[in-house]
């Protein structure tokens, strides 16, 4: 493809080579604390709102301003909205990483860019698209101050205009964005029109990518994982928050807080029906919540791996003393601080049995910002039915990324508290035994304190006790107990979400994946039939422990691949505990472990290469 | 004839809420015999039973220790909750945020909070959560069996000899510079003071930190060590000689104008703290201070209320909790109506 400099060639008609009509990824490169965010999530919105399946993704580093960032919009016909490693359409505004961002095109790629940055001096390959961002910017925005925030605004417009983004839509999603700032919002849509002027006048089209009115995404809602989560927590009926900040965790919180605010305050009295406070650190955080869930509160904390790791030692309490508690872990990449802002499933297997001695805990996995919503909820009636810290294993990408959805459903059922009992159920019965499994599913009754009845208190301890919560270090004490809690897990097991399954009809190959990966495996199931006659089966997990339908899965296929964004085939491993010794050989991994979400390009051609050995 | 008249059992002896002492007893404990801890739990026993306090409402919180085991010593039909080491202020924290209508009572030793627990001590401190905070402090780890602790005195001996080489925290100090709203130290020999100090504590609303000196008679109670009885009972200075009046007496105290300070607490018992020696003012911070450094420089334990603020807002009025227990709150109350999550999604659209 011929290398088209667009302002310095007037006279020879570009000819345009095939059109790509609602199928491409943007990626804008800025730098950090640049003010771009507006620009982008306006570019998202306006995309969205023309009806065309869109998501966007940041990829930003650990750091308030001054470090690179990348966000990119991916629009797909198809409805596809997991990451996809090409780039069609570059914005170059970071003079640090031009170079190799212009450098990574594929050929045919286009490039809009800030024409100081001579970009059109790398590659014949590309087409090129100079905007002089300084010389535009001054006259629409007088005030010098403000013009580094609303100069990102001016390659909407330039994109709007290329791509055939409808400026109606940009105006509409600015609104949106600015809400009551009708200065700002105004500053702005100035930038964004004299963009679009300057791209009419100077910047004939000569790439393939067109944008273009769809009606696919028509009553559907944007938001982030972890504001889906929070809503979930509202609706939950949550009344006992602890966080400590950390990212990609705080926003969850952050925007709980705003929500209780709003929705939570008691209309007569004015007072705050919940409390939510900013613990000292984790350890503070769950034990806060182990304090609240035991006098019978819905308590919650939300976090992500470092935080995980401090809580261990009470989590094995909550588990072992059998208190309720929900806590998030927004995944992050590790060990260590590891890449802070950069995604990864990498908590899965030390989550399942977190603290020492025998520990087990449930965890679910949303794959959606509609899962981070019901399972949110959810979490809340499986840890009170269940009397155990339940975890919800979410992730960067899900939990700080902008998603379609559809919109959320009221709880269609009421809150479930488990075996609690009250005054007069002691009344009724006289006595009651902390730990007996009165039921046969593992699960004992237990009292608040608080309970006007001689017969309620009991001693909560996180040493040997027997059915009636006395300390004991009896053999047969201890593994009664024990063996009453592995039962309570197996209970669990009915209980928690069962796995979403799509199925092939040869029975030859299975995927199994969790979380964010759906979204790559939906697109990689259909690169396999399409392009290698792959046509395989694909179960969801969406919850550990695991239903017995995954392991019927896994029993009807030949080759099953556990798709894990991690190192150390985290969930494979963990099926490898569950099923039966002959179904181990079976189960292959494929790995993604390098912080930026899964594609499905790299699914597909990691199963491809180990269809080869069959 | 025979008569078999059992005479007319003599009517037992009760509290103002009809209960008799029993009642607010616990198992037996097997602590050493003659821990101080143990006499702390029969003070503790003694202040809720004089006090009157439901026992259904009570909550008893620790950490983990041979201190922290004592909650099951005292309050039986209570609910109880031993925690892990260092923590239990994080747990006395999430039950009074579950349930404020609850009366929380956390017990600690000087290593679980002087160490390990520091951090949580410290926040709790300034939270002012309606709390009643003991810690049972020996100077070692008896659990483990009698390592030196950080509320250790400078230069005193463990029974293998060693010394200890660093300066004390000073947990009354901290707390009081923290935020915490009633503040003393006392002795677990000293029945009437500390007695009268629980009570008082029962009565404030906030946090209420008792450091209770109480030897280890296993391992530190030997000459050399400054936590052991003979050196408490030798350098023990009162600040004052103090009184209770609970709310429900209608006792007049006498007292020389001049000779005492009278402090009224939340439910409106009283504290009558009549002087010893010099004046001391338990609503200056700077001199409760003052006072704790020059101890410490003179090698003296004093004892008594050092300090008490009845005006601070407790941490749950604070956060606009409502007055019911958040725990028990119907549906109704905590998950909104379907109009909110409209609302909501029509904002996202
Ligand atoms: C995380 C953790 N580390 C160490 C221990 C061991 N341990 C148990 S009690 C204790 C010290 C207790 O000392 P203190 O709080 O002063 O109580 P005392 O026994 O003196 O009353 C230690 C270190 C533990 N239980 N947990
Ligand atoms: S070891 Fe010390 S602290 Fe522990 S019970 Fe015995 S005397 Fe008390
Ligand atoms: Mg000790």
């Amino acid at each position: 493809m011929a290398t088209t400099h667009i302002a310095a060639r007037e006279s020879e008609a570009p000819v345009e080579p095939q059109r790509v009509v609602n199928d491409l990824s943007i990626q804008v490169a800025t730098v950090n604390g640049s003010g771009s965010q507006t620009a982008n999530t306006v570019l998202l919105r306006a995309i969205f709102q023309m009806g065309i399946p869109v998501s966007g993704k940041n990829l930003f580093p650990s750091n308030i301003a001054g470090l690179p960032t990348w966000f990119t919009i991916r629009a797909s016909k198809q409805g596809y909205i997991a990451r996809r490693k090409e780039i069609d359409f570059l914005v170059a505004m970071n003079p640090e990483t031009a170079d190799e961002d212009v450098r990574d095109l594929r050929p045919g790629s286009a490039v809009v860019y800030d024409e100081r940055l001579n970009l059109n001096r790398l590659r014949h390959d590309l087409t090129f698209y100079p905007v002089p961002f300084d010389k535009l910017v001054a006259p629409v925005c007088p005030d010098a101050k403000l013009r580094k925030l609303v100069r990102n605004m001016i390659y909407d417009g330039v994109l709007a205009k290329l791509l055939g983004i409808e400026m109606e839509e940009v105006h509409k999603a600015l609104q949106k964005q600015f809400r009551k700032k009708a200065k700002a919002a105004e500053l702005n849509w100035n930038a964004a029109q004299a963009g679009y002027e300057f791209a009419e006048k100077n910047l004939p089209k000569a790439d393939p990518f067109h944008l273009t009115r769809m009606d696919a995404t028509r009553g559907k809602i944007i938001i982030d994982g972890n504001a889906a989560a929070a809503l979930g927590a509202l609706f939950a009926g949550v009344t006992v928050v602890t966080w400590y900040p950390i990212t990609p965790s705080s926003s969850l919180c952050e925007t709980l807080i705003d929500l209780m605010k709003r929705y939570r305050i008691d209309p007569e009295t004015k007072k705050a029906t919940f409390a939510i406070v900013q613990a000292e650190d984790e350890l503070a955080a769950i034990g806060m919540v182990l304090g609240a869930g035991w006098a019978g509160a819905r308590a919650m904390t939300s976090t992500s791996g470092p935080g995980i790791s401090l809580m261990s030692e009470f989590v094995g309490l909550g588990y072992y003393a059998e208190i309720p508690a929900v806590i998030f872990d927004i995944q992050r990449v590790g060990p260590s601080t590891g890449l802070p802002t950069r995604t990864a499933q990498g908590d899965v297997l030390s989550t399942a049995f977190l603290s020492h001695g025998d520990t087990k805990h449930p965890m679910l996995f949303p794959c959606s910002v509609e899962e981070c919503y019901s399972m949110a909820i959810e979490a809340f009636d499986l840890a009170e039915g269940l009397q155990t810290p339940v975890f919800v294993m979410s992730d960067l990408d899900l939990g700080m990324n902008n998603w379609m959805a559809d919109p959320f459903p009221y709880p269609g059922k009421p809150m479930a508290r488990g075996k609690v009992l009250s005054k007069e159920d002691l009344e009724r019965l006289g006595h009651f035994e902390r730990y007996r499994d009165a039921d046969g599913d593992g699960v004992g009754y237990r009292t608040l304190p608080g309970t006007d009845h001689p017969a309620a208190g009991y001693f909560t301890r996180g040493s040997g006790h027997d059915e009636r919560a006395h300390y004991t270090e009896r053999p047969t004490d201890y593994v009664s107990n024990m063996d009453r809690l592995a039962h309570k897990f197996e209970t669990a097991r009915h209980r928690v979400p069962s796995p979403v399954i799509r199925e092939a009809a040869g029975h030859e190959v299975g995927i199994i994946a969790y979380g964010t990966s759906h979204w790559a495996i939906v697109e990689s199931l259909d690169q396999l039939q399409q392009e290698h006659d792959i046509d395989a089966s694909y179960c969801r997990v969406r919850a550990f422990p695991f239903s017995d339908e995954v392991k019927d899965f896994i029993r009807r296929h030949r080759r099953v691949y556990v798709v894990d964004q991690n190192r150390d085939a985290q969930m494979c491993q963990l099926l490898r505990l569950d099923v039966e010794p002959e179904e181990v050989k079976k189960l292959r991994s494929v790995l993604h472990y390098n912080g930026l979400p899964l594609d499905a390009r790299s699914v597909t051609d990691a199963i491809v290469t180990q269809e080869e050995v069959k | 004839m025979s008569t078999t008249a059992t005479p007319p059992a003599p009517p037992k002896k009760v509290n103002r809420i009809g209960l008799e002492i029993a009642t607010y007893k616990g198992s037996k404990s097997t602590l050493c015999a003659g821990c101080g801890h143990n006499a702390i739990s029969e003070r503790i026993i003694e202040a809720f039973y004089e006090m009157g306090v439901e026992p259904h409402r009570v909550a008893k919180l620790s950490g983990i220790g041979c201190s922290s085991k004592s909650p099951a010593y005292f309050l039986g039909t209570s609910h109880g909750f031993n925690a892990v080491h260092g923590r239990m202020p994080s747990i006395a924290t999430g039950t009074m945020l579950a349930n404020r209508t609850l009366f929380a009572i956390g017990v600690s030793g000087d290593g679980d909070t002087a160490s390990i627990g520091i951090g949580q001590f410290v926040h709790l401190m300034r939270r002012n959560l309606p709390v009643i905070y003991i810690i049972e402090d020996n100077g070692v780890y008896g659990l483990t069996k009698g390592q030196f602790s950080a509320t250790a005195d400078i230069g005193s001996k463990l029974k293998t000899g060693v010394i200890n080489d660093l300066p004390p925290i000073d947990t009354c100090a901290l707390a009081i510079q923290l935020g915490a709203t009633y503040v003393a130290r006392s002795f677990s020999g000293d029945k009437r003071q500390l007695l009268a100090l629980l009570e008082g504590a029962v009565a404030h609303r906030g946090t209420s930190m008792l450091d209770v000196i109480s030897p280890c008679v296993t391992f530190n109670d030997h000459e050399g060590s400054t936590k052991s009885y003979s050196y408490v009972k030798d350098h023990d200075e009162p600040l004052a000689d103090i009184s209770f009046v609970p709310f429900f007496q209608d006792i007049a105290v006498d007292y020389e104008p001049g000779t005492a300070t009278e402090i009224t607490l939340h439910d409106g018992s009283r504290m009558i703290l009549k002087k010893l020696g010099e004046d001391y003012d338990p609503t200056k911070k700077v001199e409760a201070l003052r006072v704790l450094t020059e101890a410490h420089d003179k090698g003296e334990v004093v004892t008594g209320l050092f300090f008490v603020d009845t005006k601070r807002e407790s941490f749950l009025d604070q956060l606009n909790v409502v007055d019911e227990p958040l725990a028990t709150l119907p549906e109704s109350r905590v998950r909104p109506p379907k109009q909110v999550l409209d609302e909501v999604m029509a904002e996202l659209q």
